[in-house]
């Protein structure tokens, strides 16, 4: 186990490999290589320092494989590698480089196993080890569950180390200084008589060298990057309109294309009219695609208005066809078999028997993700090689489909993952450059970029599950003696996985994730999960199962400590079984105020949740203003282990906990006849500025592991806000949206 | 038809009834407004039509009399408005997607009312949706620019010397000054 604990270290083992046409340096050895991809295209001379480092006559490059979908992840991850290779970040450009398995998420499967995050016992610690080893030979490229930060924090720490230590190497034997005598500072070796060599100068020099095994790391001490706020990368062309998003791209000759498919999710087409479509404006070809059609125009706007006038015959849906009849798959989960029972502390069913009973039952609706940039992508099949570009949070699987769809090899599809217009989840399906291909496959020799519409994206997402709650606790003098709590949702792990090709087995921990693995101590205290029927398309959602059953949770807590007459947050501490827990806590009562009272018509909130191991507590302040709840000051601490960049963990913290709000006080996904209800902004709305709130955020480093923060922020919002409702108006909302039960203002 | 944009005219065979949005990214390739929703409800698709903010993905590209600006006449990466460096200066964007919209919606407003009450920027800014939750920051950047604008020579003359253009009439305030 030890051993397994240490394998990313290793695994940035580089040598030197010769290749026709020029030296090129730097692959990365495992047990079974994943080869280096950035030697597939790689320029006489240049140098592929690990998979992660290209120095080339552009200069440094740094590839930074995760999505850039708003989470500031390239800057971070270049920052990692910038930090130990010793540049500045404005010295290098970040890549997000190509599909490839040596990218692979070693840590996602994590998640998966019944471990809390707090677990560090051997057990806990050597059966993550070993999910490190399916998830390496999946060799998944996935962006999701918070991982980047965490994946990546040795991997490309180390990768910049050993990139440095070659080029000071290759700096001795040039100069005949010993190695020991030279500095580097700002992509410079520097000699002590202060001569300057360039890293490009060195760069192919450096090739041939073995670097040493386990590079040494800088201690925290001597950072100049890390641990303090870092200008993003993206910035300057995200404030000026010139960033290249997925729906950016632009290639000679291209064509513009739009699909509708089955609204029955997932169902096929019987048969398809589109003899008045053919003659319209700007069409240049109607493709019969999987489960609906595709038109290609010389314009978007064309294939939307052509699309329009199609008239389809859809196979009626295969699941219950009404929110009723879905909900109902819910209810009935409860009587079937559990799916898990990760926690069972006590004798939780002696304590009910023997105690007064508090009980209740919440519920969540199905929500889409809602991404500002609607799917597209743009795929070109030319000269046997087919090119995609797609705003996507899985590139190696897209390079599986692809191949699938076409036929061609791996070698020949190339997959390029541009920025993206957010992705919460989303961009992990790839059904839409699914679709890319297949209209590339019809149109060989032309670029299409094909663009879904708002409406088309709100009514094909893959949603988050409806989900409930039953509890059943037993109050004691300041906390709960015994708490039952049931929860049933679809299994969205499995639904994800199973679609990629990995059917999963046992347990789907999506449906107790953040529930049963809460720092609460409760002698008696029971988690059980049930699956609902997964056959209504469901998946990731920003904090996946965290952001239903925090609410469920903390609602729960509240309603314990209410029935008692106990302050709520005080109740929680008293609760609590984790110091950076603890500390997160209470950081956020002293910064809300909480002990202080507040004017007539005031009234605060708490929720906590630990979720992607990062203990977040959320308090909430509403004012009432004629009859409606105004939010007007939001208070966040999390604990992230090591804050790599402090700013852009804020902005992260922010943003996570306004998705939160937006779904809490409006979201909701409704299904008559087999269809989703809702279709544009109009009617699946956000928060907008007029109900942004004040923010003041803490960020703590009491964690013993560095923790990634693009989820953390939501779970807690929805619960705080709602046990402000209570404080403010007594009233207890168990069903969200919010705003079916009140006004916001 | 002919169609303004950034001061070059340009000539476009569309359909009259095509939305400005479109002309503007499929037949130009002018790609900072972004597509959001398509009717009225997001605020990526913003532009300015003689300096009044417009949703673009719902104006007929035949309805447009006057010159069209889109965040690429505001300021380049070389040369930022007054704006652009204060969302900059707050590292406002987090995906990035609204923001060209949310730019264009902040120096429409900032340059009829440079010093703008919460209650204006709520206003002004409501039709712009960030699904990433970038409200407290564009509400700063806004308090930040419109700062700026108090003292314009001086701050006007500092952005443009750091930039390689000379061009002081990209920055709000020297437009309606
Ligand atoms: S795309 Fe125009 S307002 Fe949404
Ligand atoms: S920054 Fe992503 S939608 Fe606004």
């Amino acid at each position: 186990m030890g051993k397994l604990g240490t394998i990313t270290r290793r695994t940035f083992l580089i040598s030197a490999v010769a290749i026709t046409g020029g030296v090129v340096f730097g692959y990365w050895k495992y047990k079974q290589p994943h080869g280096n991809p950035l030697l597939k295209d790689i320029d006489e001379g240049a140098g592929a320092l690990t998979p992660y480092v290209l120095i080339d006559q552009n200069g440094i490059s740094i590839v930074a494989p995760r999505a850039e979908m708003g989470q500031g992840i390239h800057t971070t991850l270049a920052a990692m590698v910038a930090e130990e290779l010793d540049v500045t970040l404005e010295q290098v450009n970040v890549l997000h480089g190509p599909a490839s398995k040596a990218y692979f998420n070693a840590v996602f499967m994590e998640d998966g196993l019944p471990f809390a995050s707090l677990d560090e016992s051997g057990l806990a610690e050597g059966a993550r080890s070993f999910t490190e080893i399916p998830a390496k030979l999946i060799g998944m490229q996935l962006t999701g569950g918070s991982t980047s930060t965490y994946d990546h924090y040795d991997k490309m720490r180390t990768a910049g180390a050993a990139a440095r230590e070659s080029l000071l190497q290759a700096a001795a034997n040039k100069t005949g200084i010993d190695v020991g005598s030279l500095s580097t500072s700002n992509g410079k070796v520097i000699t002590p008589e202060g001569k300057e060599l360039t890293y490009n100068e060195l760069a192919s020099a450096a090739a041939e060298i073995e670097p040493s095994a386990e590079p040494a790391l800088k201690p925290r001490s001597e950072w100049k990057l890390l641990g303090k706020s870092q200008d993003r990368v993206d910035i300057i062309p995200k404030s000026t309109g010139t960033a290249e998003f997925g729906v950016d791209i632009d290639l000679p000759n291209m064509l513009y294309a739009t699909v509708k498919v089955n609204p029955n999710l997932l169902n096929p087409m019987n048969s398809f009219d589109a003899s008045k479509a053919e003659s319209m404006r700007g069409v240049k070809k109607i493709i019969e695609i999987e489960n609906g059609i595709a038109v290609v125009a010389t314009n978007s706007w064309y294939a939307f208005q052509a699309i329009k006038a199609i008239e389809c015959d859809w196979v009626p849906a295969n699941y219950p066809v009404s929110t009723d009849g879905l909900r109902q798959l819910v209810v009935d989960s409860f009587e079937g078999w559990s799916n898990s029972k990760n926690r069972n502390d006590g004798d939780v069913d002696d304590a009910l028997e023997n105690g007064e009973v508090i009980s209740g039952e919440y519920e969540v609706p199905f929500l889409a993700h809602a991404t500002m940039e609607p799917m597209n992508a743009t795929a070109w099949l030319h000269d046997g090689q087919l090119d995609i570009w797609a705003g996507n949070q899985i590139p190696t699987q897209v390079v599986i489909d692809a191949k699938k769809i076409t036929g061609l090899s791996e070698e020949n599809i190339n997959v390029k993952t541009p920025l993206m217009g957010g992705g919460f989840g989303r961009r992990a399906e790839i059904d839409f450059v699914k679709q890319a291909v297949q209209i590339a496959k019809e149109m060989e020799g032309v670029p299409v970029k094909m663009t879904w519409t708002r409406e088309e994206d709100t009514t094909h997402d893959y949603y988050r599950p409806l989900a409930m709650a039953r509890f059943e606790a037993v109050m004691g003098e300041t906390a709960p003696t015994a708490i039952d709590l049931k929860l049933a949702a679809s299994g969205v792990f499995g639904a994800q996985f199973g679609r990629w090709g990995y059917p999963l087995a046992g347990p789907d921990n999506s449906i107790v994730q953040a529930a049963w693995d809460q720092p609460y101590g409760v002698e008696n205290y029971r988690v059980t999960g049930y699956k609902a029927e997964t056959i209504f398309p469901v998946m990731f959602w920003r904090s996946v199962g965290a952001s239903q059953n925090a609410f469920f949770h903390e609602s729960m807590i509240d309603e314990l400590a209410h029935a008692k007459g106990l302050d709520p947050l005080q109740m929680r501490l008293d609760m609590m079984t984790d110091e950076p827990s603890k500390k997160v806590l209470e950081k956020v009562r002293d910064m809300s105020n909480w002990n202080q009272s507040l004017p007539e018509g005031h009234a605060r909130g708490v929720g906590f949740c630990l979720s992607f191991g990062v203990p977040t507590a959320q308090v909430i302040e509403i004012a009432e203003q004629s009859g409606k709840i105004k939010i007007v000051n939001a208070y966040i601490v999390a604990d992230v282990g090591i804050a790599l960049d402090p700013r852009n963990i804020e902005a992260q913290l922010t943003g996570g906990m306004l998705f939160g709000l937006t779904a809490a006080i409006m979201g909701e996904i409704t299904i008559t006849d087999g269809k989703v209800d809702q279709t544009n902004f109009h009617n699946y709305n956000s928060i907008r500025m007029n109900q942004s709130p004040n923010f003041e955020v803490a960020i703590l480093e009491n964690g013993s592991k560095i923790k990634g923060v693009g989820e953390p922020g939501t779970p807690p919002a929805a619960p705080a806000l709602s046990n402000a409702i209570f404080a403010l108006t007594g009233k207890r909302i168990r069903k969200l949206p919010l705003n079916k039960e009140v006004d916001f203002a | 038809m002919k169609l303004s944009v950034n001061g070059t005219i340009h000539e476009v065979d569309v359909d009259p009834n095509m939305p400005l949005l479109w002309v503007l990214r499929d037949e130009l390739n002018i790609h900072g407004p972004k597509f959001g929703c398509g009717i009225a409800m997001c605020g990526a698709c913003t532009v300015h039509l003689d300096g009044n903010p417009i949703r673009s993905c719902s104006f007929p590209v035949s309805a447009v009399k006057g010159e069209i600006t889109t965040i690429e006449g505001v300021g380049t990466p070389d040369a930022m408005s007054i704006v652009q460096q204060a969302w900059v200066d707050h590292q406002v964007a987090q995906c990035g997607y609204c923001q060209s919209g949310q730019i264009m919606s902040a120096t429409a407003l900032l340059e009829k009312n440079p010093s703008p009450t919460d209650d204006e920027i709520d206003a002004a800014m409501s039709g712009n949706l960030c699904r990433c939750g970038t409200y407290p920051r564009i509400r700063s950047a806004i308090k930040s620019a419109s700062a700026s604008l108090q003292a314009p020579a001086i701050k006007a003359t500092e952005i443009n010397l750091n930039s390689t253009q000379d061009d002081t009439t990209k920055a709000p305030v020297a437009e309606e000054a």
